[in-house]
Formats: C-alpha cells, sequence, structure tokens
C-alpha cells in the first residue's frame, strides 16, 4: 500500500468544505509557511526535489528560484488548472473534491514567491469546477486564510479565478498568459521567460495544480522528509489517472516505486485489463508522449522491470521509452488499432494547433489527412515514410512544445507498430472490418510463464 | 577603446562581425549581407514584435557564447535571438538548417494555391524567392488544398486569404500604425484567416501599407489588381509634398502612366518609410510626383530586366508591335463575331430577361435570315 498524500483525506464525508478540511489538518502548512521567510520555503522545496507535475517534470524549486525580483514591480504566481492532454483528469479529481489542499498550496506557495494576487487559470469545458473553487476560496477568506495581513504576518494575497474558452494550447505557460491578459491565446517566443516577464510583463510562475498541492505535504514533512518518499530523482507522490481497457479506471496516488506491471494489474490500482483481454499498447502520460508496445513497457530494452517514475519511463530515450508526462496513464487492449489512435490524437493536435508557426499549423494538418486514408484503407506504402518525414520536420522547430507534442505519438506509433500500418495499407478492406490484434507484441506475461 | 568593448563579437557562417548588444542573428548576418543572411517571411524590422513565426530562419547555434560555448539542443528563430559575445552560429553551412528550411518552406507551400501566373504579386514575392532558393520540385501533398473566399477590404485592398502564409505583419502594422486595428486571426491551426470582423472595411489613412508588407499576394492593391506584369513596368523614385506622410515612394511606370504607388523598399524588401492612402492609391498621374530618378533594385530580380532609357516617364514603351515586327502594324485576322452562329454581333444580350437559351439565338437567327 502506497503512502498517500494528497488524496489522504480524498474519502472524508464533506472534505470539499472548509469545516472537515479544516478538522483533518487542513491549512497547518500555511500556520507553519508564514512563520518562516520565503526564501526558506524555497529552499524547503528544492530540498524535497519535487518536480513539476504539469509534463516537462522540471525541478519546481529550481523554477521558483529563477524568479526575477525587481524593486517596485509586483509578481504573480498563476495555477495553471489548464487541464487538457487527453487521458489527463488527475488535477480535476483535486479541485473537484479537495478544492482547499490547492488553496492552500496557492497560499503558501504565494508567500515563497510574493505574489500578493494569484490566479487560477482553469479550462472552460471544466464549467462546473470554478464555482467550487470560489466558493473555496470564499471560506478561506472568511475563516482568515486569505485576503489582508494574513494571520498578523503582514502578508497580503488574493486568488482570483479565471476560465479559458476551450483552447490546449493554452496549457502552454506563455499561451495561457496571453490568455489571461485577454489576448489571443498565441504562445511567446521565448526568451524572455515568464519568470523574466510574463503576466503584464511582471516576473511570473506557472505551476500545475498537483505540483502546486504537493507543496503542501512538502512544507508539512519538510523537504528532506519528502524526498525521502519516493525513488531518485522522482520524490514524492505522483497522482495517475488510468483510463483505457482497465477494470478500474480512475485516479491513483503512486509513491513512484511501484512497476508498471503492479499498477496495471494490481487489485489497488488498475485492476488489470478489462474483459480479460490482452495488453497491446500504453501511453504512459498523456496524448502527447511517445506510445510503448506491451513487452517495452513493462520492461525496459536492456530487459529490467520498468517503474512508474521520471526516470524509468523515459528510459532508453524516445527509441525505446517514453514519458510520465502529465500522468494520464491510457492503457489499449489487443482489440485498439493504433493506426485509428494514432489518426485521433493527430486529429486532436491538428484542432488544437494555434496556427501561429508554420510547422505546426500545416504539418499536423497534412499528417492528420494521411493518417485517414492509411485508417481507412486508402494509403500508399510510401505515406508511412512521409509521414516520418513530416514528424521530423515539426519536431523541434516549431515555437512552443505543441509541434513535438503532435509529432512524438505518431513518430511513435511507427517506430513500434509499423507492420501495423503496412499491414492496413496491405489489406485495404480487411482492415474496414478488423483490427490488426497483437501480431508481433505477444504478452509479456505470458511469455514469461 | 572603451566603446569597442561594447561590441560583441559574433561569427556567422565563419565569417566574424561586430555587432551592438542586443542585435538579433538575423540583423547581424544582415550586416555581413549576401548569402549568409537567413530568409525572413515574418520577421519586419520595422514593426515591432514581428518575427519568430514562419520559421523559415531558423539557424544552428554551435557555440552559445565564450562564457558559455554549450550548442543550443535546437534550431533557433534567427530573427528574435540575441546575439552574445562569441557566439557561433551556423546558417547554410549547417544541414540540419537547410533541410529544416526546406521542410519549412514545403509546409508554406502545401496549402498556397500556387497561382503565380495570374498573382499580382508574382515577381516581387518572397514566397517565390524562397521556393526557388530552398524549395524541392514538385510536391508530396496529395490533398485538396484549403480555400477562402476573396474579400474586398473597403475600396482600395483586396484579401485573398487562400494565399495567406499567417506572418501576422498585416496585422502588426495595424496595431501600430493605426489608431484603431479591425482585422486580425479568426480561428486557429490550419484553419486560422485573417479576417475583419463582420466584414469591416479597413479604413485608415495608413492601412494601404498593409499591402506593402504582406509577403505573397494575399493583400493586394485593387487600384492595380490585373493592370499588369511587374516586371514589365518600371520602379522609379519620386516625391511630393505630402501632408500626412514622408510623400517618398516608388512610382511603377508604364510608358507615362503610372500604374501603382508603392513605399520605397530596400534591400531586403521592407520599405523605408510608411506613406499615406492618398499617395498610394489616389495620386496616379505624373505629374503629381517629382521624379527623381530609376529605383534600386536587385539585379537578380526579375524587375531589373526592364530597362530605362531616355527621360524617364516621357518615352512609350519600345517594345511596341511596330517596333518589334519591322514597322508591320498589327492587322485582325478574323472577328470571331463575324463567323460565329451562336453569338451574332447584333444580338444583344444584355438585352434578353433573365438567363439566354438556345431559342433566343435561334430566333434571332431566323430574323436575320430574313432580312
Amino acid at each position: 500500500m502506497g503512502r498517500k498524500l494528497l488524496l489522504e483525506h480524498a474519502g472524508v464525508e464533506g472534505i470539499r468544505y472548509y469545516d472537515a478540511y479544516r478538522k483533518k489538518g487542513g491549512y497547518a502548512s500555511v500556520e507553519k509557511a508564514l512563520k518562516m521567510t520565503p526564501e526558506a520555503i524555497v529552499e524547503e522545496v528544492k530540498k524535497s526535489g519535487l518536480r513539476g507535475r504539469g509534463g516537462a517534470g522540471f525541478p519546481t524549486g529550481l523554477k521558483w528560484s529563477f524568479i526575477a525580483k525587481p524593486e517596485g514591480v509586483p509578481r504573480h504566481l498563476v495555477c495553471n488548472a489548464d487541464e487538457s492532454e487527453p487521458g489527463t483528469f488527475k488535477d480535476r479529481y483535486l479541485m473537484e473534491f479537495i478544492p482547499h489542499l490547492l488553496i492552500e498550496g496557492l497560499i503558501v506557495s504565494s508567500f515563497a514567491l510574493g505574489s500578493n494576487t494569484t490566479y487560477i487559470y482553469i479550462r472552460g469545458e471544466y464549467a462546473w469546477i470554478p464555482d467550487i473553487l470560489e466558493q473555496a476560496i470564499a471560506e478561506a477568506k472568511v475563516n482568515g486564510w486569505l485576503g489582508k495581513n494574513i494571520l498578523g504576518s503582514g502578508f497580503d494575497c488574493e486568488i482570483y479565478v479565471q476560465r479559458g474558452a476551450g483552447a490546449y494550447i493554452c496549457g502552454e505557460e506563455t499561451a495561457l498568459i496571453e490568455s489571461l491578459e485577454g489576448k489571443r491565446g498565441n504562445p511567446r517566443i521565448k526568451p524572455p521567460f515568464p519568470a523574466i516577464k510574463g503576466l503584464w510583463d511582471r516576473p511570473t510562475v506557472v505551476n500545475n495544480v498537483e505540483t502546486l498541492t504537493a507543496i503542501v505535504p512538502v512544507i508539512n514533512l519538510g523537504g528532506e522528509e519528502y524526498a525521502k518518499i519516493g525513488v531518485g530523482r522522482s520524490t514524492g507522490t505522483k497522482l495517475i489517472s488510468a483510463c483505457g481497457n482497465i477494470n478500474k479506471p480512475g485516479v491513483y496516488e503512486i509513491d513512484m516505486t511501484i512497476s508498471v506491471e503492479e499498477f496495471i494489474f494490481s487489485d489497488e490500482y488498475c485492476g488489470g485489463m478489462a474483459n480479460g483481454k490482452k495488453l497491446k499498447a500504453c501511453i504512459p502520460g498523456g496524448s502527447s508522449v511517445p506510445i510503448l508496445p506491451a513487452n517495452l513497457l513493462l520492461k525496459t530494452a536492456k530487459g529490467e522491470t520498468r517503474y512508474m517514475n521520471y526516470e524509468s519511463l523515459s528510459d532508453g530515450g524516445f527509441a525505446t521509452g517514453s514519458m510520465m508526462g502529465s500522468g494520464g496513464f491510457v492503457v489499449l487492449d489487443e482489440d485498439q488499432c493504433v493506426v485509428k489512435h494514432t489518426y485521433t490524437i493527430a486529429r486532436f493536435y491538428r484542432h488544437e494547433s494555434c496556427g501561429q508557426c508554420s510547422p505546426c499549423r500545416e504539418g499536423t494538418g497534412w499528417m492528420e489527412k494521411i493518417l485517414k486514408n492509411i485508417d481507412t484503407g486508402k494509403g500508399k506504402m510510401s505515406d508511412i515514410d512521409l509521414l516520418w518525414d513530416i514528424q521530423g520536420k515539426i519536431e523541434g522547430n516549431t515555437i512552443c512544445p505543441l509541434g513535438d507534442a503532435a509529432a512524438w505519438p505518431v513518430a511513435a506509433a511507427i517506430r513500434h507498430f509499423r507492420d501495423e500500418f503496412e499491414w492496413h495499407v496491405r489489406n485495404p478492406e480487411e482492415c474496414l472490418r478488423r483490427n490488426f490484434g497483437l501480431a508481433h507484441y505477444a504478452d509479456p506475461l505470458e511469455a514469461v510463464a | 577603446m572603451a566603446e569597442e568593448k561594447k561590441l560583441f563579437k559574433v561569427t556567422i557562417d565563419n565569417i566574424t562581425v561586430e555587432v551592438e548588444p542586443g542585435t538579433t542573428i538575423l540583423n547581424a548576418a544582415r550586416q555581413i549581407g549576401g548569402e549568409v543572411t537567413p530568409p525572413a517571411m515574418c520577421y519586419y524590422s520595422k514593426l515591432k514584435g514581428s518575427g519568430g513565426k514562419c520559421r523559415t530562419c531558423l539557424v544552428e547555434v554551435a557555440a552559445g557564447s565564450t562564457a558559455d560555448p554549450r550548442p543550443m539542443p535546437k534550431l533557433v528563430a534567427s530573427c528574435r535571438t540575441t546575439v552574445m559575445d562569441g557566439m557561433i552560429v551556423k546558417n547554410i553551412t549547417s544541414d540540419r538548417v537547410l533541410e529544416a528550411r526546406e521542410g519549412v518552406v514545403e509546409f508554406l507551400l502545401i496549402n498556397h494555391p500556387l497561382d503565380c501566373p495570374i498573382c499580382d504579386q508574382a515577381g516581387e514575392c518572397d514566397l517565390q524567392d524562397l521556393s526557388y532558393s530552398h524549395g524541392t520540385e514538385g510536391t508530396r501533398f496529395e490533398f485538396q488544398k484549403r480555400t477562402f473566399i476573396k474579400h474586398n477590404l473597403g475600396p482600395y485592398i483586396q484579401l485573398h486569404m487562400t494565399r495567406c502564409i499567417l506572418c501576422y505583419r498585416c496585422v502588426y502594422v495595424a496595431d501600430q500604425l493605426t489608431s484603431k486595428r479591425v482585422h486580425g486571426i479568426l480561428d486557429r491551426g490550419d484553419r486560422a484567416e485573417i479576417a475583419t470582423y463582420i466584414e469591416k472595411a479597413l479604413d485608415n489613412d495608413f492601412i494601404g501599407n498593409v499591402i506593402d508588407v504582406c509577403p505573397v499576394g494575399a493583400l493586394t492593391d485593387r487600384t492595380f489588381r490585373f493592370k499588369n506584369r511587374v516586371w514589365f513596368t518600371k520602379p522609379v523614385k519620386a516625391h511630393r509634398n505630402c501632408s500626412k506622410c514622408c510623400g517618398k515612394v516608388h512610382a511603377w511606370l508604364r510608358g507615362d502612366e503610372i500604374l501603382r504607388v508603392t513605399g520605397r523598399k530596400d534591400q531586403w524588401g521592407e520599405v523605408e518609410d510608411w506613406i499615406c492612402n492618398e499617395c498610394r492609391f489616389e495620386k496616379k498621374n505624373l505629374t503629381d510626383w517629382e521624379i527623381e530618378g530609376p529605383a534600386d533594385i536587385n539585379r537578380h530580380s526579375v524587375i531589373s530586366q526592364g530597362h530605362y532609357s531616355g527621360k524617364i516617364g516621357t518615352t512609350k514603351p519600345t517594345e511596341t508591335f511596330p517596333n518589334i515586327m519591322n514597322g508591320r502594324q498589327p492587322k485582325l485576322l478574323m472577328d470571331i463575331h463575324s463567323v460565329s452562329e451562336v453569338n451574332p454581333p447584333d444580338l444583344n444580350l444584355a438585352a434578353i430577361p433573365g438567363p439566354a437559351h438556345s431559342g433566343d439565338f435561334e430566333e434571332k437567327k431566323e430574323i436575320s435570315d430574313k432580312q
């Protein structure tokens, strides 16, 4: 049984409201933090080894230490709640059921960064959650955790909730800032980074919801204690939103020491494959990270067990590994078609490209059209090589990571499932009636047995 | 000496140049000039905030600076990356750059109509030049291109969105030159389009400059549309006393007729000074202008094939039919009306109510037979 830090009290009745939350020891970290200096809090976060939970996995303490502190210029903390990555729904769970945990983390983080005005930018599709958050903010304010001179420390803080209009790209931090300023959500060209010039040209830190809630246990336990949980540079706990062909889809908190096999097949977590099917492939970190076939998912290319943490999931680079990403764990069973799946992802990225820079704008549309042809049996053999070439010309040549996010899944699907693409081309009629199945990706569990 | 020390040394394709801190790689390369300069489709030095979007100016940074000589992992947009002291940049000496640029050109062209034969911009089109210098033969794109309907943005400007490469230059012009911008980008991804809100017209004294900054033929001058090919016209420097703008323009002549007026463009294809709509669209008489002399045109440009002879603005075109054909006058070989049975010259199509049917012609024919 893994240790739970964030979802410890998730099952408590009324935890969404202040009274129950406070009874379970809520807001203790604010009391503790306001007696510390902001620098000491940043130091604690650095010691904890907490890494950004939004996808890139950048060390949070380091990010916080980059923020510029010019005299007389206000600084801002922005909470990135624009959780739009297909397959990821962990932030929604946190905000919907334990909103006070986020508010608590935001107050501590705002104090550490010197942000008197803090924003939560929430995606437009989460239409009912802003109300929950605003109620939590109001409750916190009534009880003196927000507003002027919090707990007599002289620190003022206000939190505002801003709704997006339903654009995936606004989860990119500079696009989020543009959108928050009331402009079109186009990513900015970096440098300057938001830590120097962010919201209204002021130093800004943008952090994911889960990262900011993880600040609460970091302060409560202390950085060194927090760093003992987990393994290596993957410290603390991570929320994984599991979905796909598994028995128990949902949000799970793991301490990053369990193996992928245990995560999928143990009853504590996903509960095994649904309907007794076999595991074919899995996207371990949200739609943008490379897909892995079953054999590479459970064991790395070196034959070692793959664990659910940053290092192990990316072991082998993109050739034989993937990424932790945002924790959107999508499991595909033997009945799923990788070509159709890749087409669906490509369609998503084509729809969500902002259209600012040419490789992403034109390339995503082109990839979608080719994949649609292959999926519907109209493809040619040369299309597969063309796809490979296009994704290579998008990746790394765009303003923001959306180009990479669109290119990686296509690249990984061709890299690992090329024979399935070729089968689609060779059997244009059969591919409309049935799926390729497991073929060369025999269940590694069975092979071991 | 103290001032010299402030300059940053940057090496681009093995050529070292000293530039002021804060200069972008692209502008440093422009100081060297020639092939070393990366092409730029969206960057415009006179427009603040432009650049970084088209990705044609990508370069490889082999060493960040003397202090931190690590190479940058990704290719960077040279128009938005400032130089550091001791930076080593690879442009045309890097295969990675050339490959990426080829990719960008391909991406820009997959939805571009390639209607150069009927496009007014042909001959002075940045995308045309770019595809000649960095593109490949043929296309691998086998799908229908995205198209849009043409829009007239007021009496002077036509928007042909199908040709647009979304460089955002015209948006920056409207933002920075006019008091109120009424056009911008609608929608996103490859469906994004330049548009005005509910078909508004662009009317502002300086809005005509969007035509000059447009790198392709998406925004064209309605007073010049289909009048002539640019390489048949001769650009001359001209000026007039204008109360609104500098009044310094390029007038594009055919014989003694001014076919169009544009801002004066420098060697990078950027206008030297913005001009007002009155100079651009309304002053088309030779008497309105004082001619200074031929404009400087790159000798590799197709426009420079027009020759200047005699006093500018007074000579008729020399390549007239009689001149070429040893004094022979053109002769009408056949009047199509005289032999056509379906479209007799005495039939006034406009007088027929509704669409014309074959019956209209037959009846008429009978009458003419009787006559």
